[in-house]
């Protein structure tokens, strides 16, 4: 009993740290719904991706037949993703833009991809790439609610729309909301679950071995309890001796 | 089978003393028979050293110490290297677990008394231990080269800059440089691989040698020796082969599930073992919004920020700082204390002790988070209590009212 | 200390024990050991190669790399194809029995089609990359020369279809690596599976 409020004790200082970066941020960010079982929406996210995120942005760690760990095949990858016949499949994957001409063009250059959602939280990307809207005195013409004056501009507004930022006071509390002005080629709920997808493969991305790390972690827990009770009992009967 | 093995360490002991060395540190080292759960943080400690030093062999395989690979490489042992994930979640999971050890480690010795003499110099030894894994580890985080990577190092380097009249040569002689660069990184990679390393594993040795000449403290804080039988073995001692081997293998096992765990379901810890930003490479051209050390440092860091400049310098935090770590290792002296172990100690030093844990829990907790007026202020107090531990300590053990220790120790 | 011990008892947990935990050092040992075996990247680099055929001029040779290794193509001329056959005497394998190729290759221009000669330019003696010398009977090498390689490491001799000659330090003919016609003008080095490209 001792023992046990001891270690409770331990996991509370453990717990402390936690705590207290929770109550921190600024913007709301909504909650992304990453499941990296669903290997249909990887698919899916994996096709947005490669399609059109790599026109501007790398992600140079990335190998193209790394997707073969979400269930793709090579001839699945060269068909799905319309890779250009010169593309290798052990090759990473490099943006189509120049990285020198996407720093003129966008004032810096588009970050790298590869690691993004382990700098940044899936549910930052779930909602950054959800909270575009039009700023026509912007050079980009775009603004964004969970990146103040980003220098990207929305690059799936043909998906998504085009949303307006509507400003409103009530008793002296600003809230900030955001209207579709021009519909996209997509309804909201299928633009949401789009990014979904993408913030999906994101993760995955970020860390693969993320897919197999928990099937793995069982094994070895589970092992490593079978040895702790073999040794418990190898001690107490070894410590009989002791009087 | 048996007769050769037989012979074969009989021809070894002829020319080297095995036999007698595994008597002396295994079979025939008496170790107190009433060792608790605290007492498996040395051996712990000892895994993990082993856990580090061997997973660090082959991330440094494919580790490329250049400011323009470095991020790079680690990616690439992350996901091209044959689980390479694995030896490095291993080495980043064992860093902070190492600390988490070594302090539950030290807070026994604090606990149980186990400074006191004749333990002044195990205490000592392993004091720089301490330090010289918390260079072990400043410098081991700068080789993934990304931007609390960077700007952690900065930030430190520069406080020796801060030292009066040789400061800056001194900050300009770590760096190599002007800025923490890719010859900063050449060097610390050079020092946290065989420099530190190496003097870790020596003094590390040296501090067994130290246990084992003066015998283990015990939870009773009283001398085993004191009762010896007819063979000269301490009565209540017990050969830490085979019974603390078994032991050790309990807690060896017990540590590898959470330490499994983290690796397997919780790599970054939430951010305290791999800080979120530091998977954006280096940038010598952005500062991060929030610079915080990695956790097992933030105590000190909240010390140092508590401490407000003085004659227009940083220098007085630096030196608090400084003197916050110094202070352990008189611990030996400072307590004067009729007794050793906490449970024969009186409710001052309890209390005392309580604040000194409050204290360095809440200074690191507060070393993470942004320095607002509140939080310094709080950093102010906690810093103040903890050099109060260590300050008034040789007051309050003296007039504390402890009660009688016993004459053998408690056993079940 | 030994008394009311069942020391069978005691046996099987020490033994059952140091199996479990050299399972579990077994286990731990594993991945260290497994990241000593080519990376992604090398498993890239060293993916099959495509080689555009229609540059090569006949009795021209080209390089190409293939895993790091330099592997050699000859457009080999009808005259080089008639010379393959006429110094068995003077060559070590003529017939190449030692398995240095392929089955589809196992013949005497030791290549799928025989105007085309594929080969790992690599000395099977000491691994020196030998000099290709496609001209016949040179003052330096003699009046039986027919063509071939010759290695400056050790003075090695190779033919036409990577043969080696007899009494040279080389024990055995070129490898020749897998390798397969994608169509007319283009092959991949390194795979000689079927179906898939």
């Amino acid at each position: 009993m001792k023992a046990i409020n001891k270690l409770r004790i331990l996991v509370l200082f453990w717990m402390l740290p936690a705590i207290a970066i929770a109550s921190e941020g600024g913007v709301h960010l909504d909650k992304a719904p990453i499941n990296l079982k669903d290997t249909a929406a990887l698919q899916r996210g994996a096709k947005l991706f490669t399609t059109r995120c790599l026109a501007c942005h790398s992600a140079s760690y990335m190998r193209y037949n790394r997707l073969r760990d979400i269930g793709m095949g090579e001839a699945q990858i060269k068909k799905e993703l319309e890779l250009p016949e010169d593309v290798k499949l052990g090759s990473t994957m490099q943006a189509a833009m120049d990285a020198s001409a996407a720093k003129l063009a966008f004032g810096v250059a588009p970050p790298d991809l590869s690691v993004i959602a382990r700098s940044r939280s899936a549910d930052w990307l779930y909602t950054y790439m959800r909270t575009f809207y039009a700023a026509p005195d912007r050079a980009s013409g775009w603004d964004n609610l969970a990146f103040p004056s980003v220098g990207m501009p929305h690059a799936l507004a043909d998906l998504q729309g085009e949303l307006k930022l509507q400003v409103e006071t009530h008793e002296g509390h600003t809230t900030r909301k955001l209207v579709l002005d021009k519909p996209g080629s997509l309804q909201p709920a299928e633009y949401d679950a789009a990014i979904a997808d993408l913030t999906n493969y994101l993760v995955f991305m970020s860390d693969p071995s993320k897919l197999v790390r928990p099937g793995l972690g069982y094994l070895v827990l589970g092992f490593l309890a079978v040895l702790l009770v073999l040794a418990y009992a190898l001690k107490k009967e070894i410590w009989k001796d002791v009087h | 089978m048996m007769k050769l093995l037989n012979k074969l360490i009989g021809w070894i002991d002829e020319r080297f003393p095995l036999v007698s060395t595994w008597k002396a540190h295994a079979s025939e080292y008496y170790a107190p028979k009433n060792f608790n759960f605290w007492y498996f943080f040395g051996a712990l400690a000892l895994l993990v050293l082993v856990i580090q030093i061997a997973s660090g062999i082959f991330l440094t395989m494919n580790y490329k110490p250049d400011a323009l690979f470095a991020f790079a490489s680690v990616e690439y042992i992350m996901r091209d290297v044959q689980w390479g994930w694995l030896l490095r979640y291993i080495h980043s999971t064992g860093a902070s677990m190492f600390f988490v050890v070594i302090y539950l480690h030290m807070f026994r010795g604090l606990m149980y008394g186990s400074y006191r003499k004749p333990r002044e110099l195990l205490w000592i030894i392993g004091m720089i231990i301490y330090l010289a894994l918390m260079a072990e580890a400043f410098m081991g985080y700068l080789l993934p080269w990304g931007q609390m990577s960077f700007w952690g190092a900065q930030v430190i380097i520069n406080l020796f800059s801060s030292v009066p009249f040789i400061g800056p040569d001194l900050a300009l002689m770590i760096r190599g440089d002007f800025v923490v660069s890719d010859t900063t990184l050449n060097r610390f990679f050079a020092l946290h691989v065989i420099a530190i390393p190496l003097i870790l594993v020596l003094i590390v040795v040296a501090h067994l040698v130290a246990l084992h000449e003066v015998g283990s403290n015990n939870p009773d804080g009283i001398e085993i020796k004191k009762h010896k039988d007819a063979n000269g073995h301490p009565l209540d001692g017990i050969p830490f082969h085979p019974y603390y081997t078994v032991k050790d293998s309990v807690g060896v096992v017990g540590f590898l599930i959470v330490f499994c765990a983290i690796i397997f379901f919780a790599p970054d810890m939430g951010g305290y073992f791999l800080e979120y930003n530091n998977f954006v490479p280096a940038n010598p051209m952005k500062t991060p919004e929030h610079i915080a050390p990695v956790w097992y440092f933030t105590p000190y860091y909240a010390i140092l920020r508590a401490v407000p400049p003085m004659f227009g310098s940083q220098f007085p935090g630096v030196i608090a700082m400084g003197v916050a770590t110094v202070i352990i290792f008189f611990l030996p002296w400072l307590d004067r204390g009729k007794v050793k172990s906490i449970r024969y100690r009186g409710p001052i030093y309890k209390t005392f002790l309580a604040l000194f844990v409050i204290s360095f829990v809440g200074l690191g907790w507060l070393g993470l988070l942004p320095a607002t007026p509140t939080y310094t202020m709080i950093s102010r107090i906690l810093a103040v209590v903890y050099f109060a531990f260590f300050l008034l300590m040789p007051w309050y053990t003296r007039i504390d009212r402890c009660k009688a220790e016993p004459d053998r120790v408690t056993f079940k | 200390m030994t008394d009311n011990v069942n020391l069978s008892k005691r046996r099987l947990l020490i033994a059952a024990t140091t199996a479990a935990g050299g399972v579990a050092a077994a286990g731990a040992g594993a991945p260290f050991v497994l990241s000593l075996m080519p990376s992604e990247r090398a498993k890239a680099a060293g993916a099959p190669v495509e080689v555009d055929l229609s540059k090569l001029e006949p009795g021209a040779m080209m390089s190409v790399e293939w895993q790091g290794k330099p592997v050699w193509i000859v457009r080999r001329t009808p005259e080089m194809l008639e010379l393959l056959a006429k110094h068995d005497d003077l060559l070590a394998d003529p017939g190449s029995t030692v398995p240095q190729q392929p089955d589809y290759s196992n013949n005497t221009a030791r290549s799928i089609k025989p105007e085309y000669f594929v080969v790992l330019g690599i000395c099977t003696h000491l691994g020196c990359s030998p000099t290709f010398r496609p001209e016949t009977a040179p003052a330096d090498l003699g009046a039986d020369w027919a063509g071939g390689w010759f290695c400056p490491c050790h003075g090695s001799r190779f033919d036409l279809a990577g043969r080696v000659y007899k009494d040279v330090p080389a024990p055995t003919n070129l490898i020749i690596p897998p390798h397969k016609y994608l169509s007319d003008g283009r092959l991949l080095i390194g795979d000689d599976s079927k179906g898939a490209a």
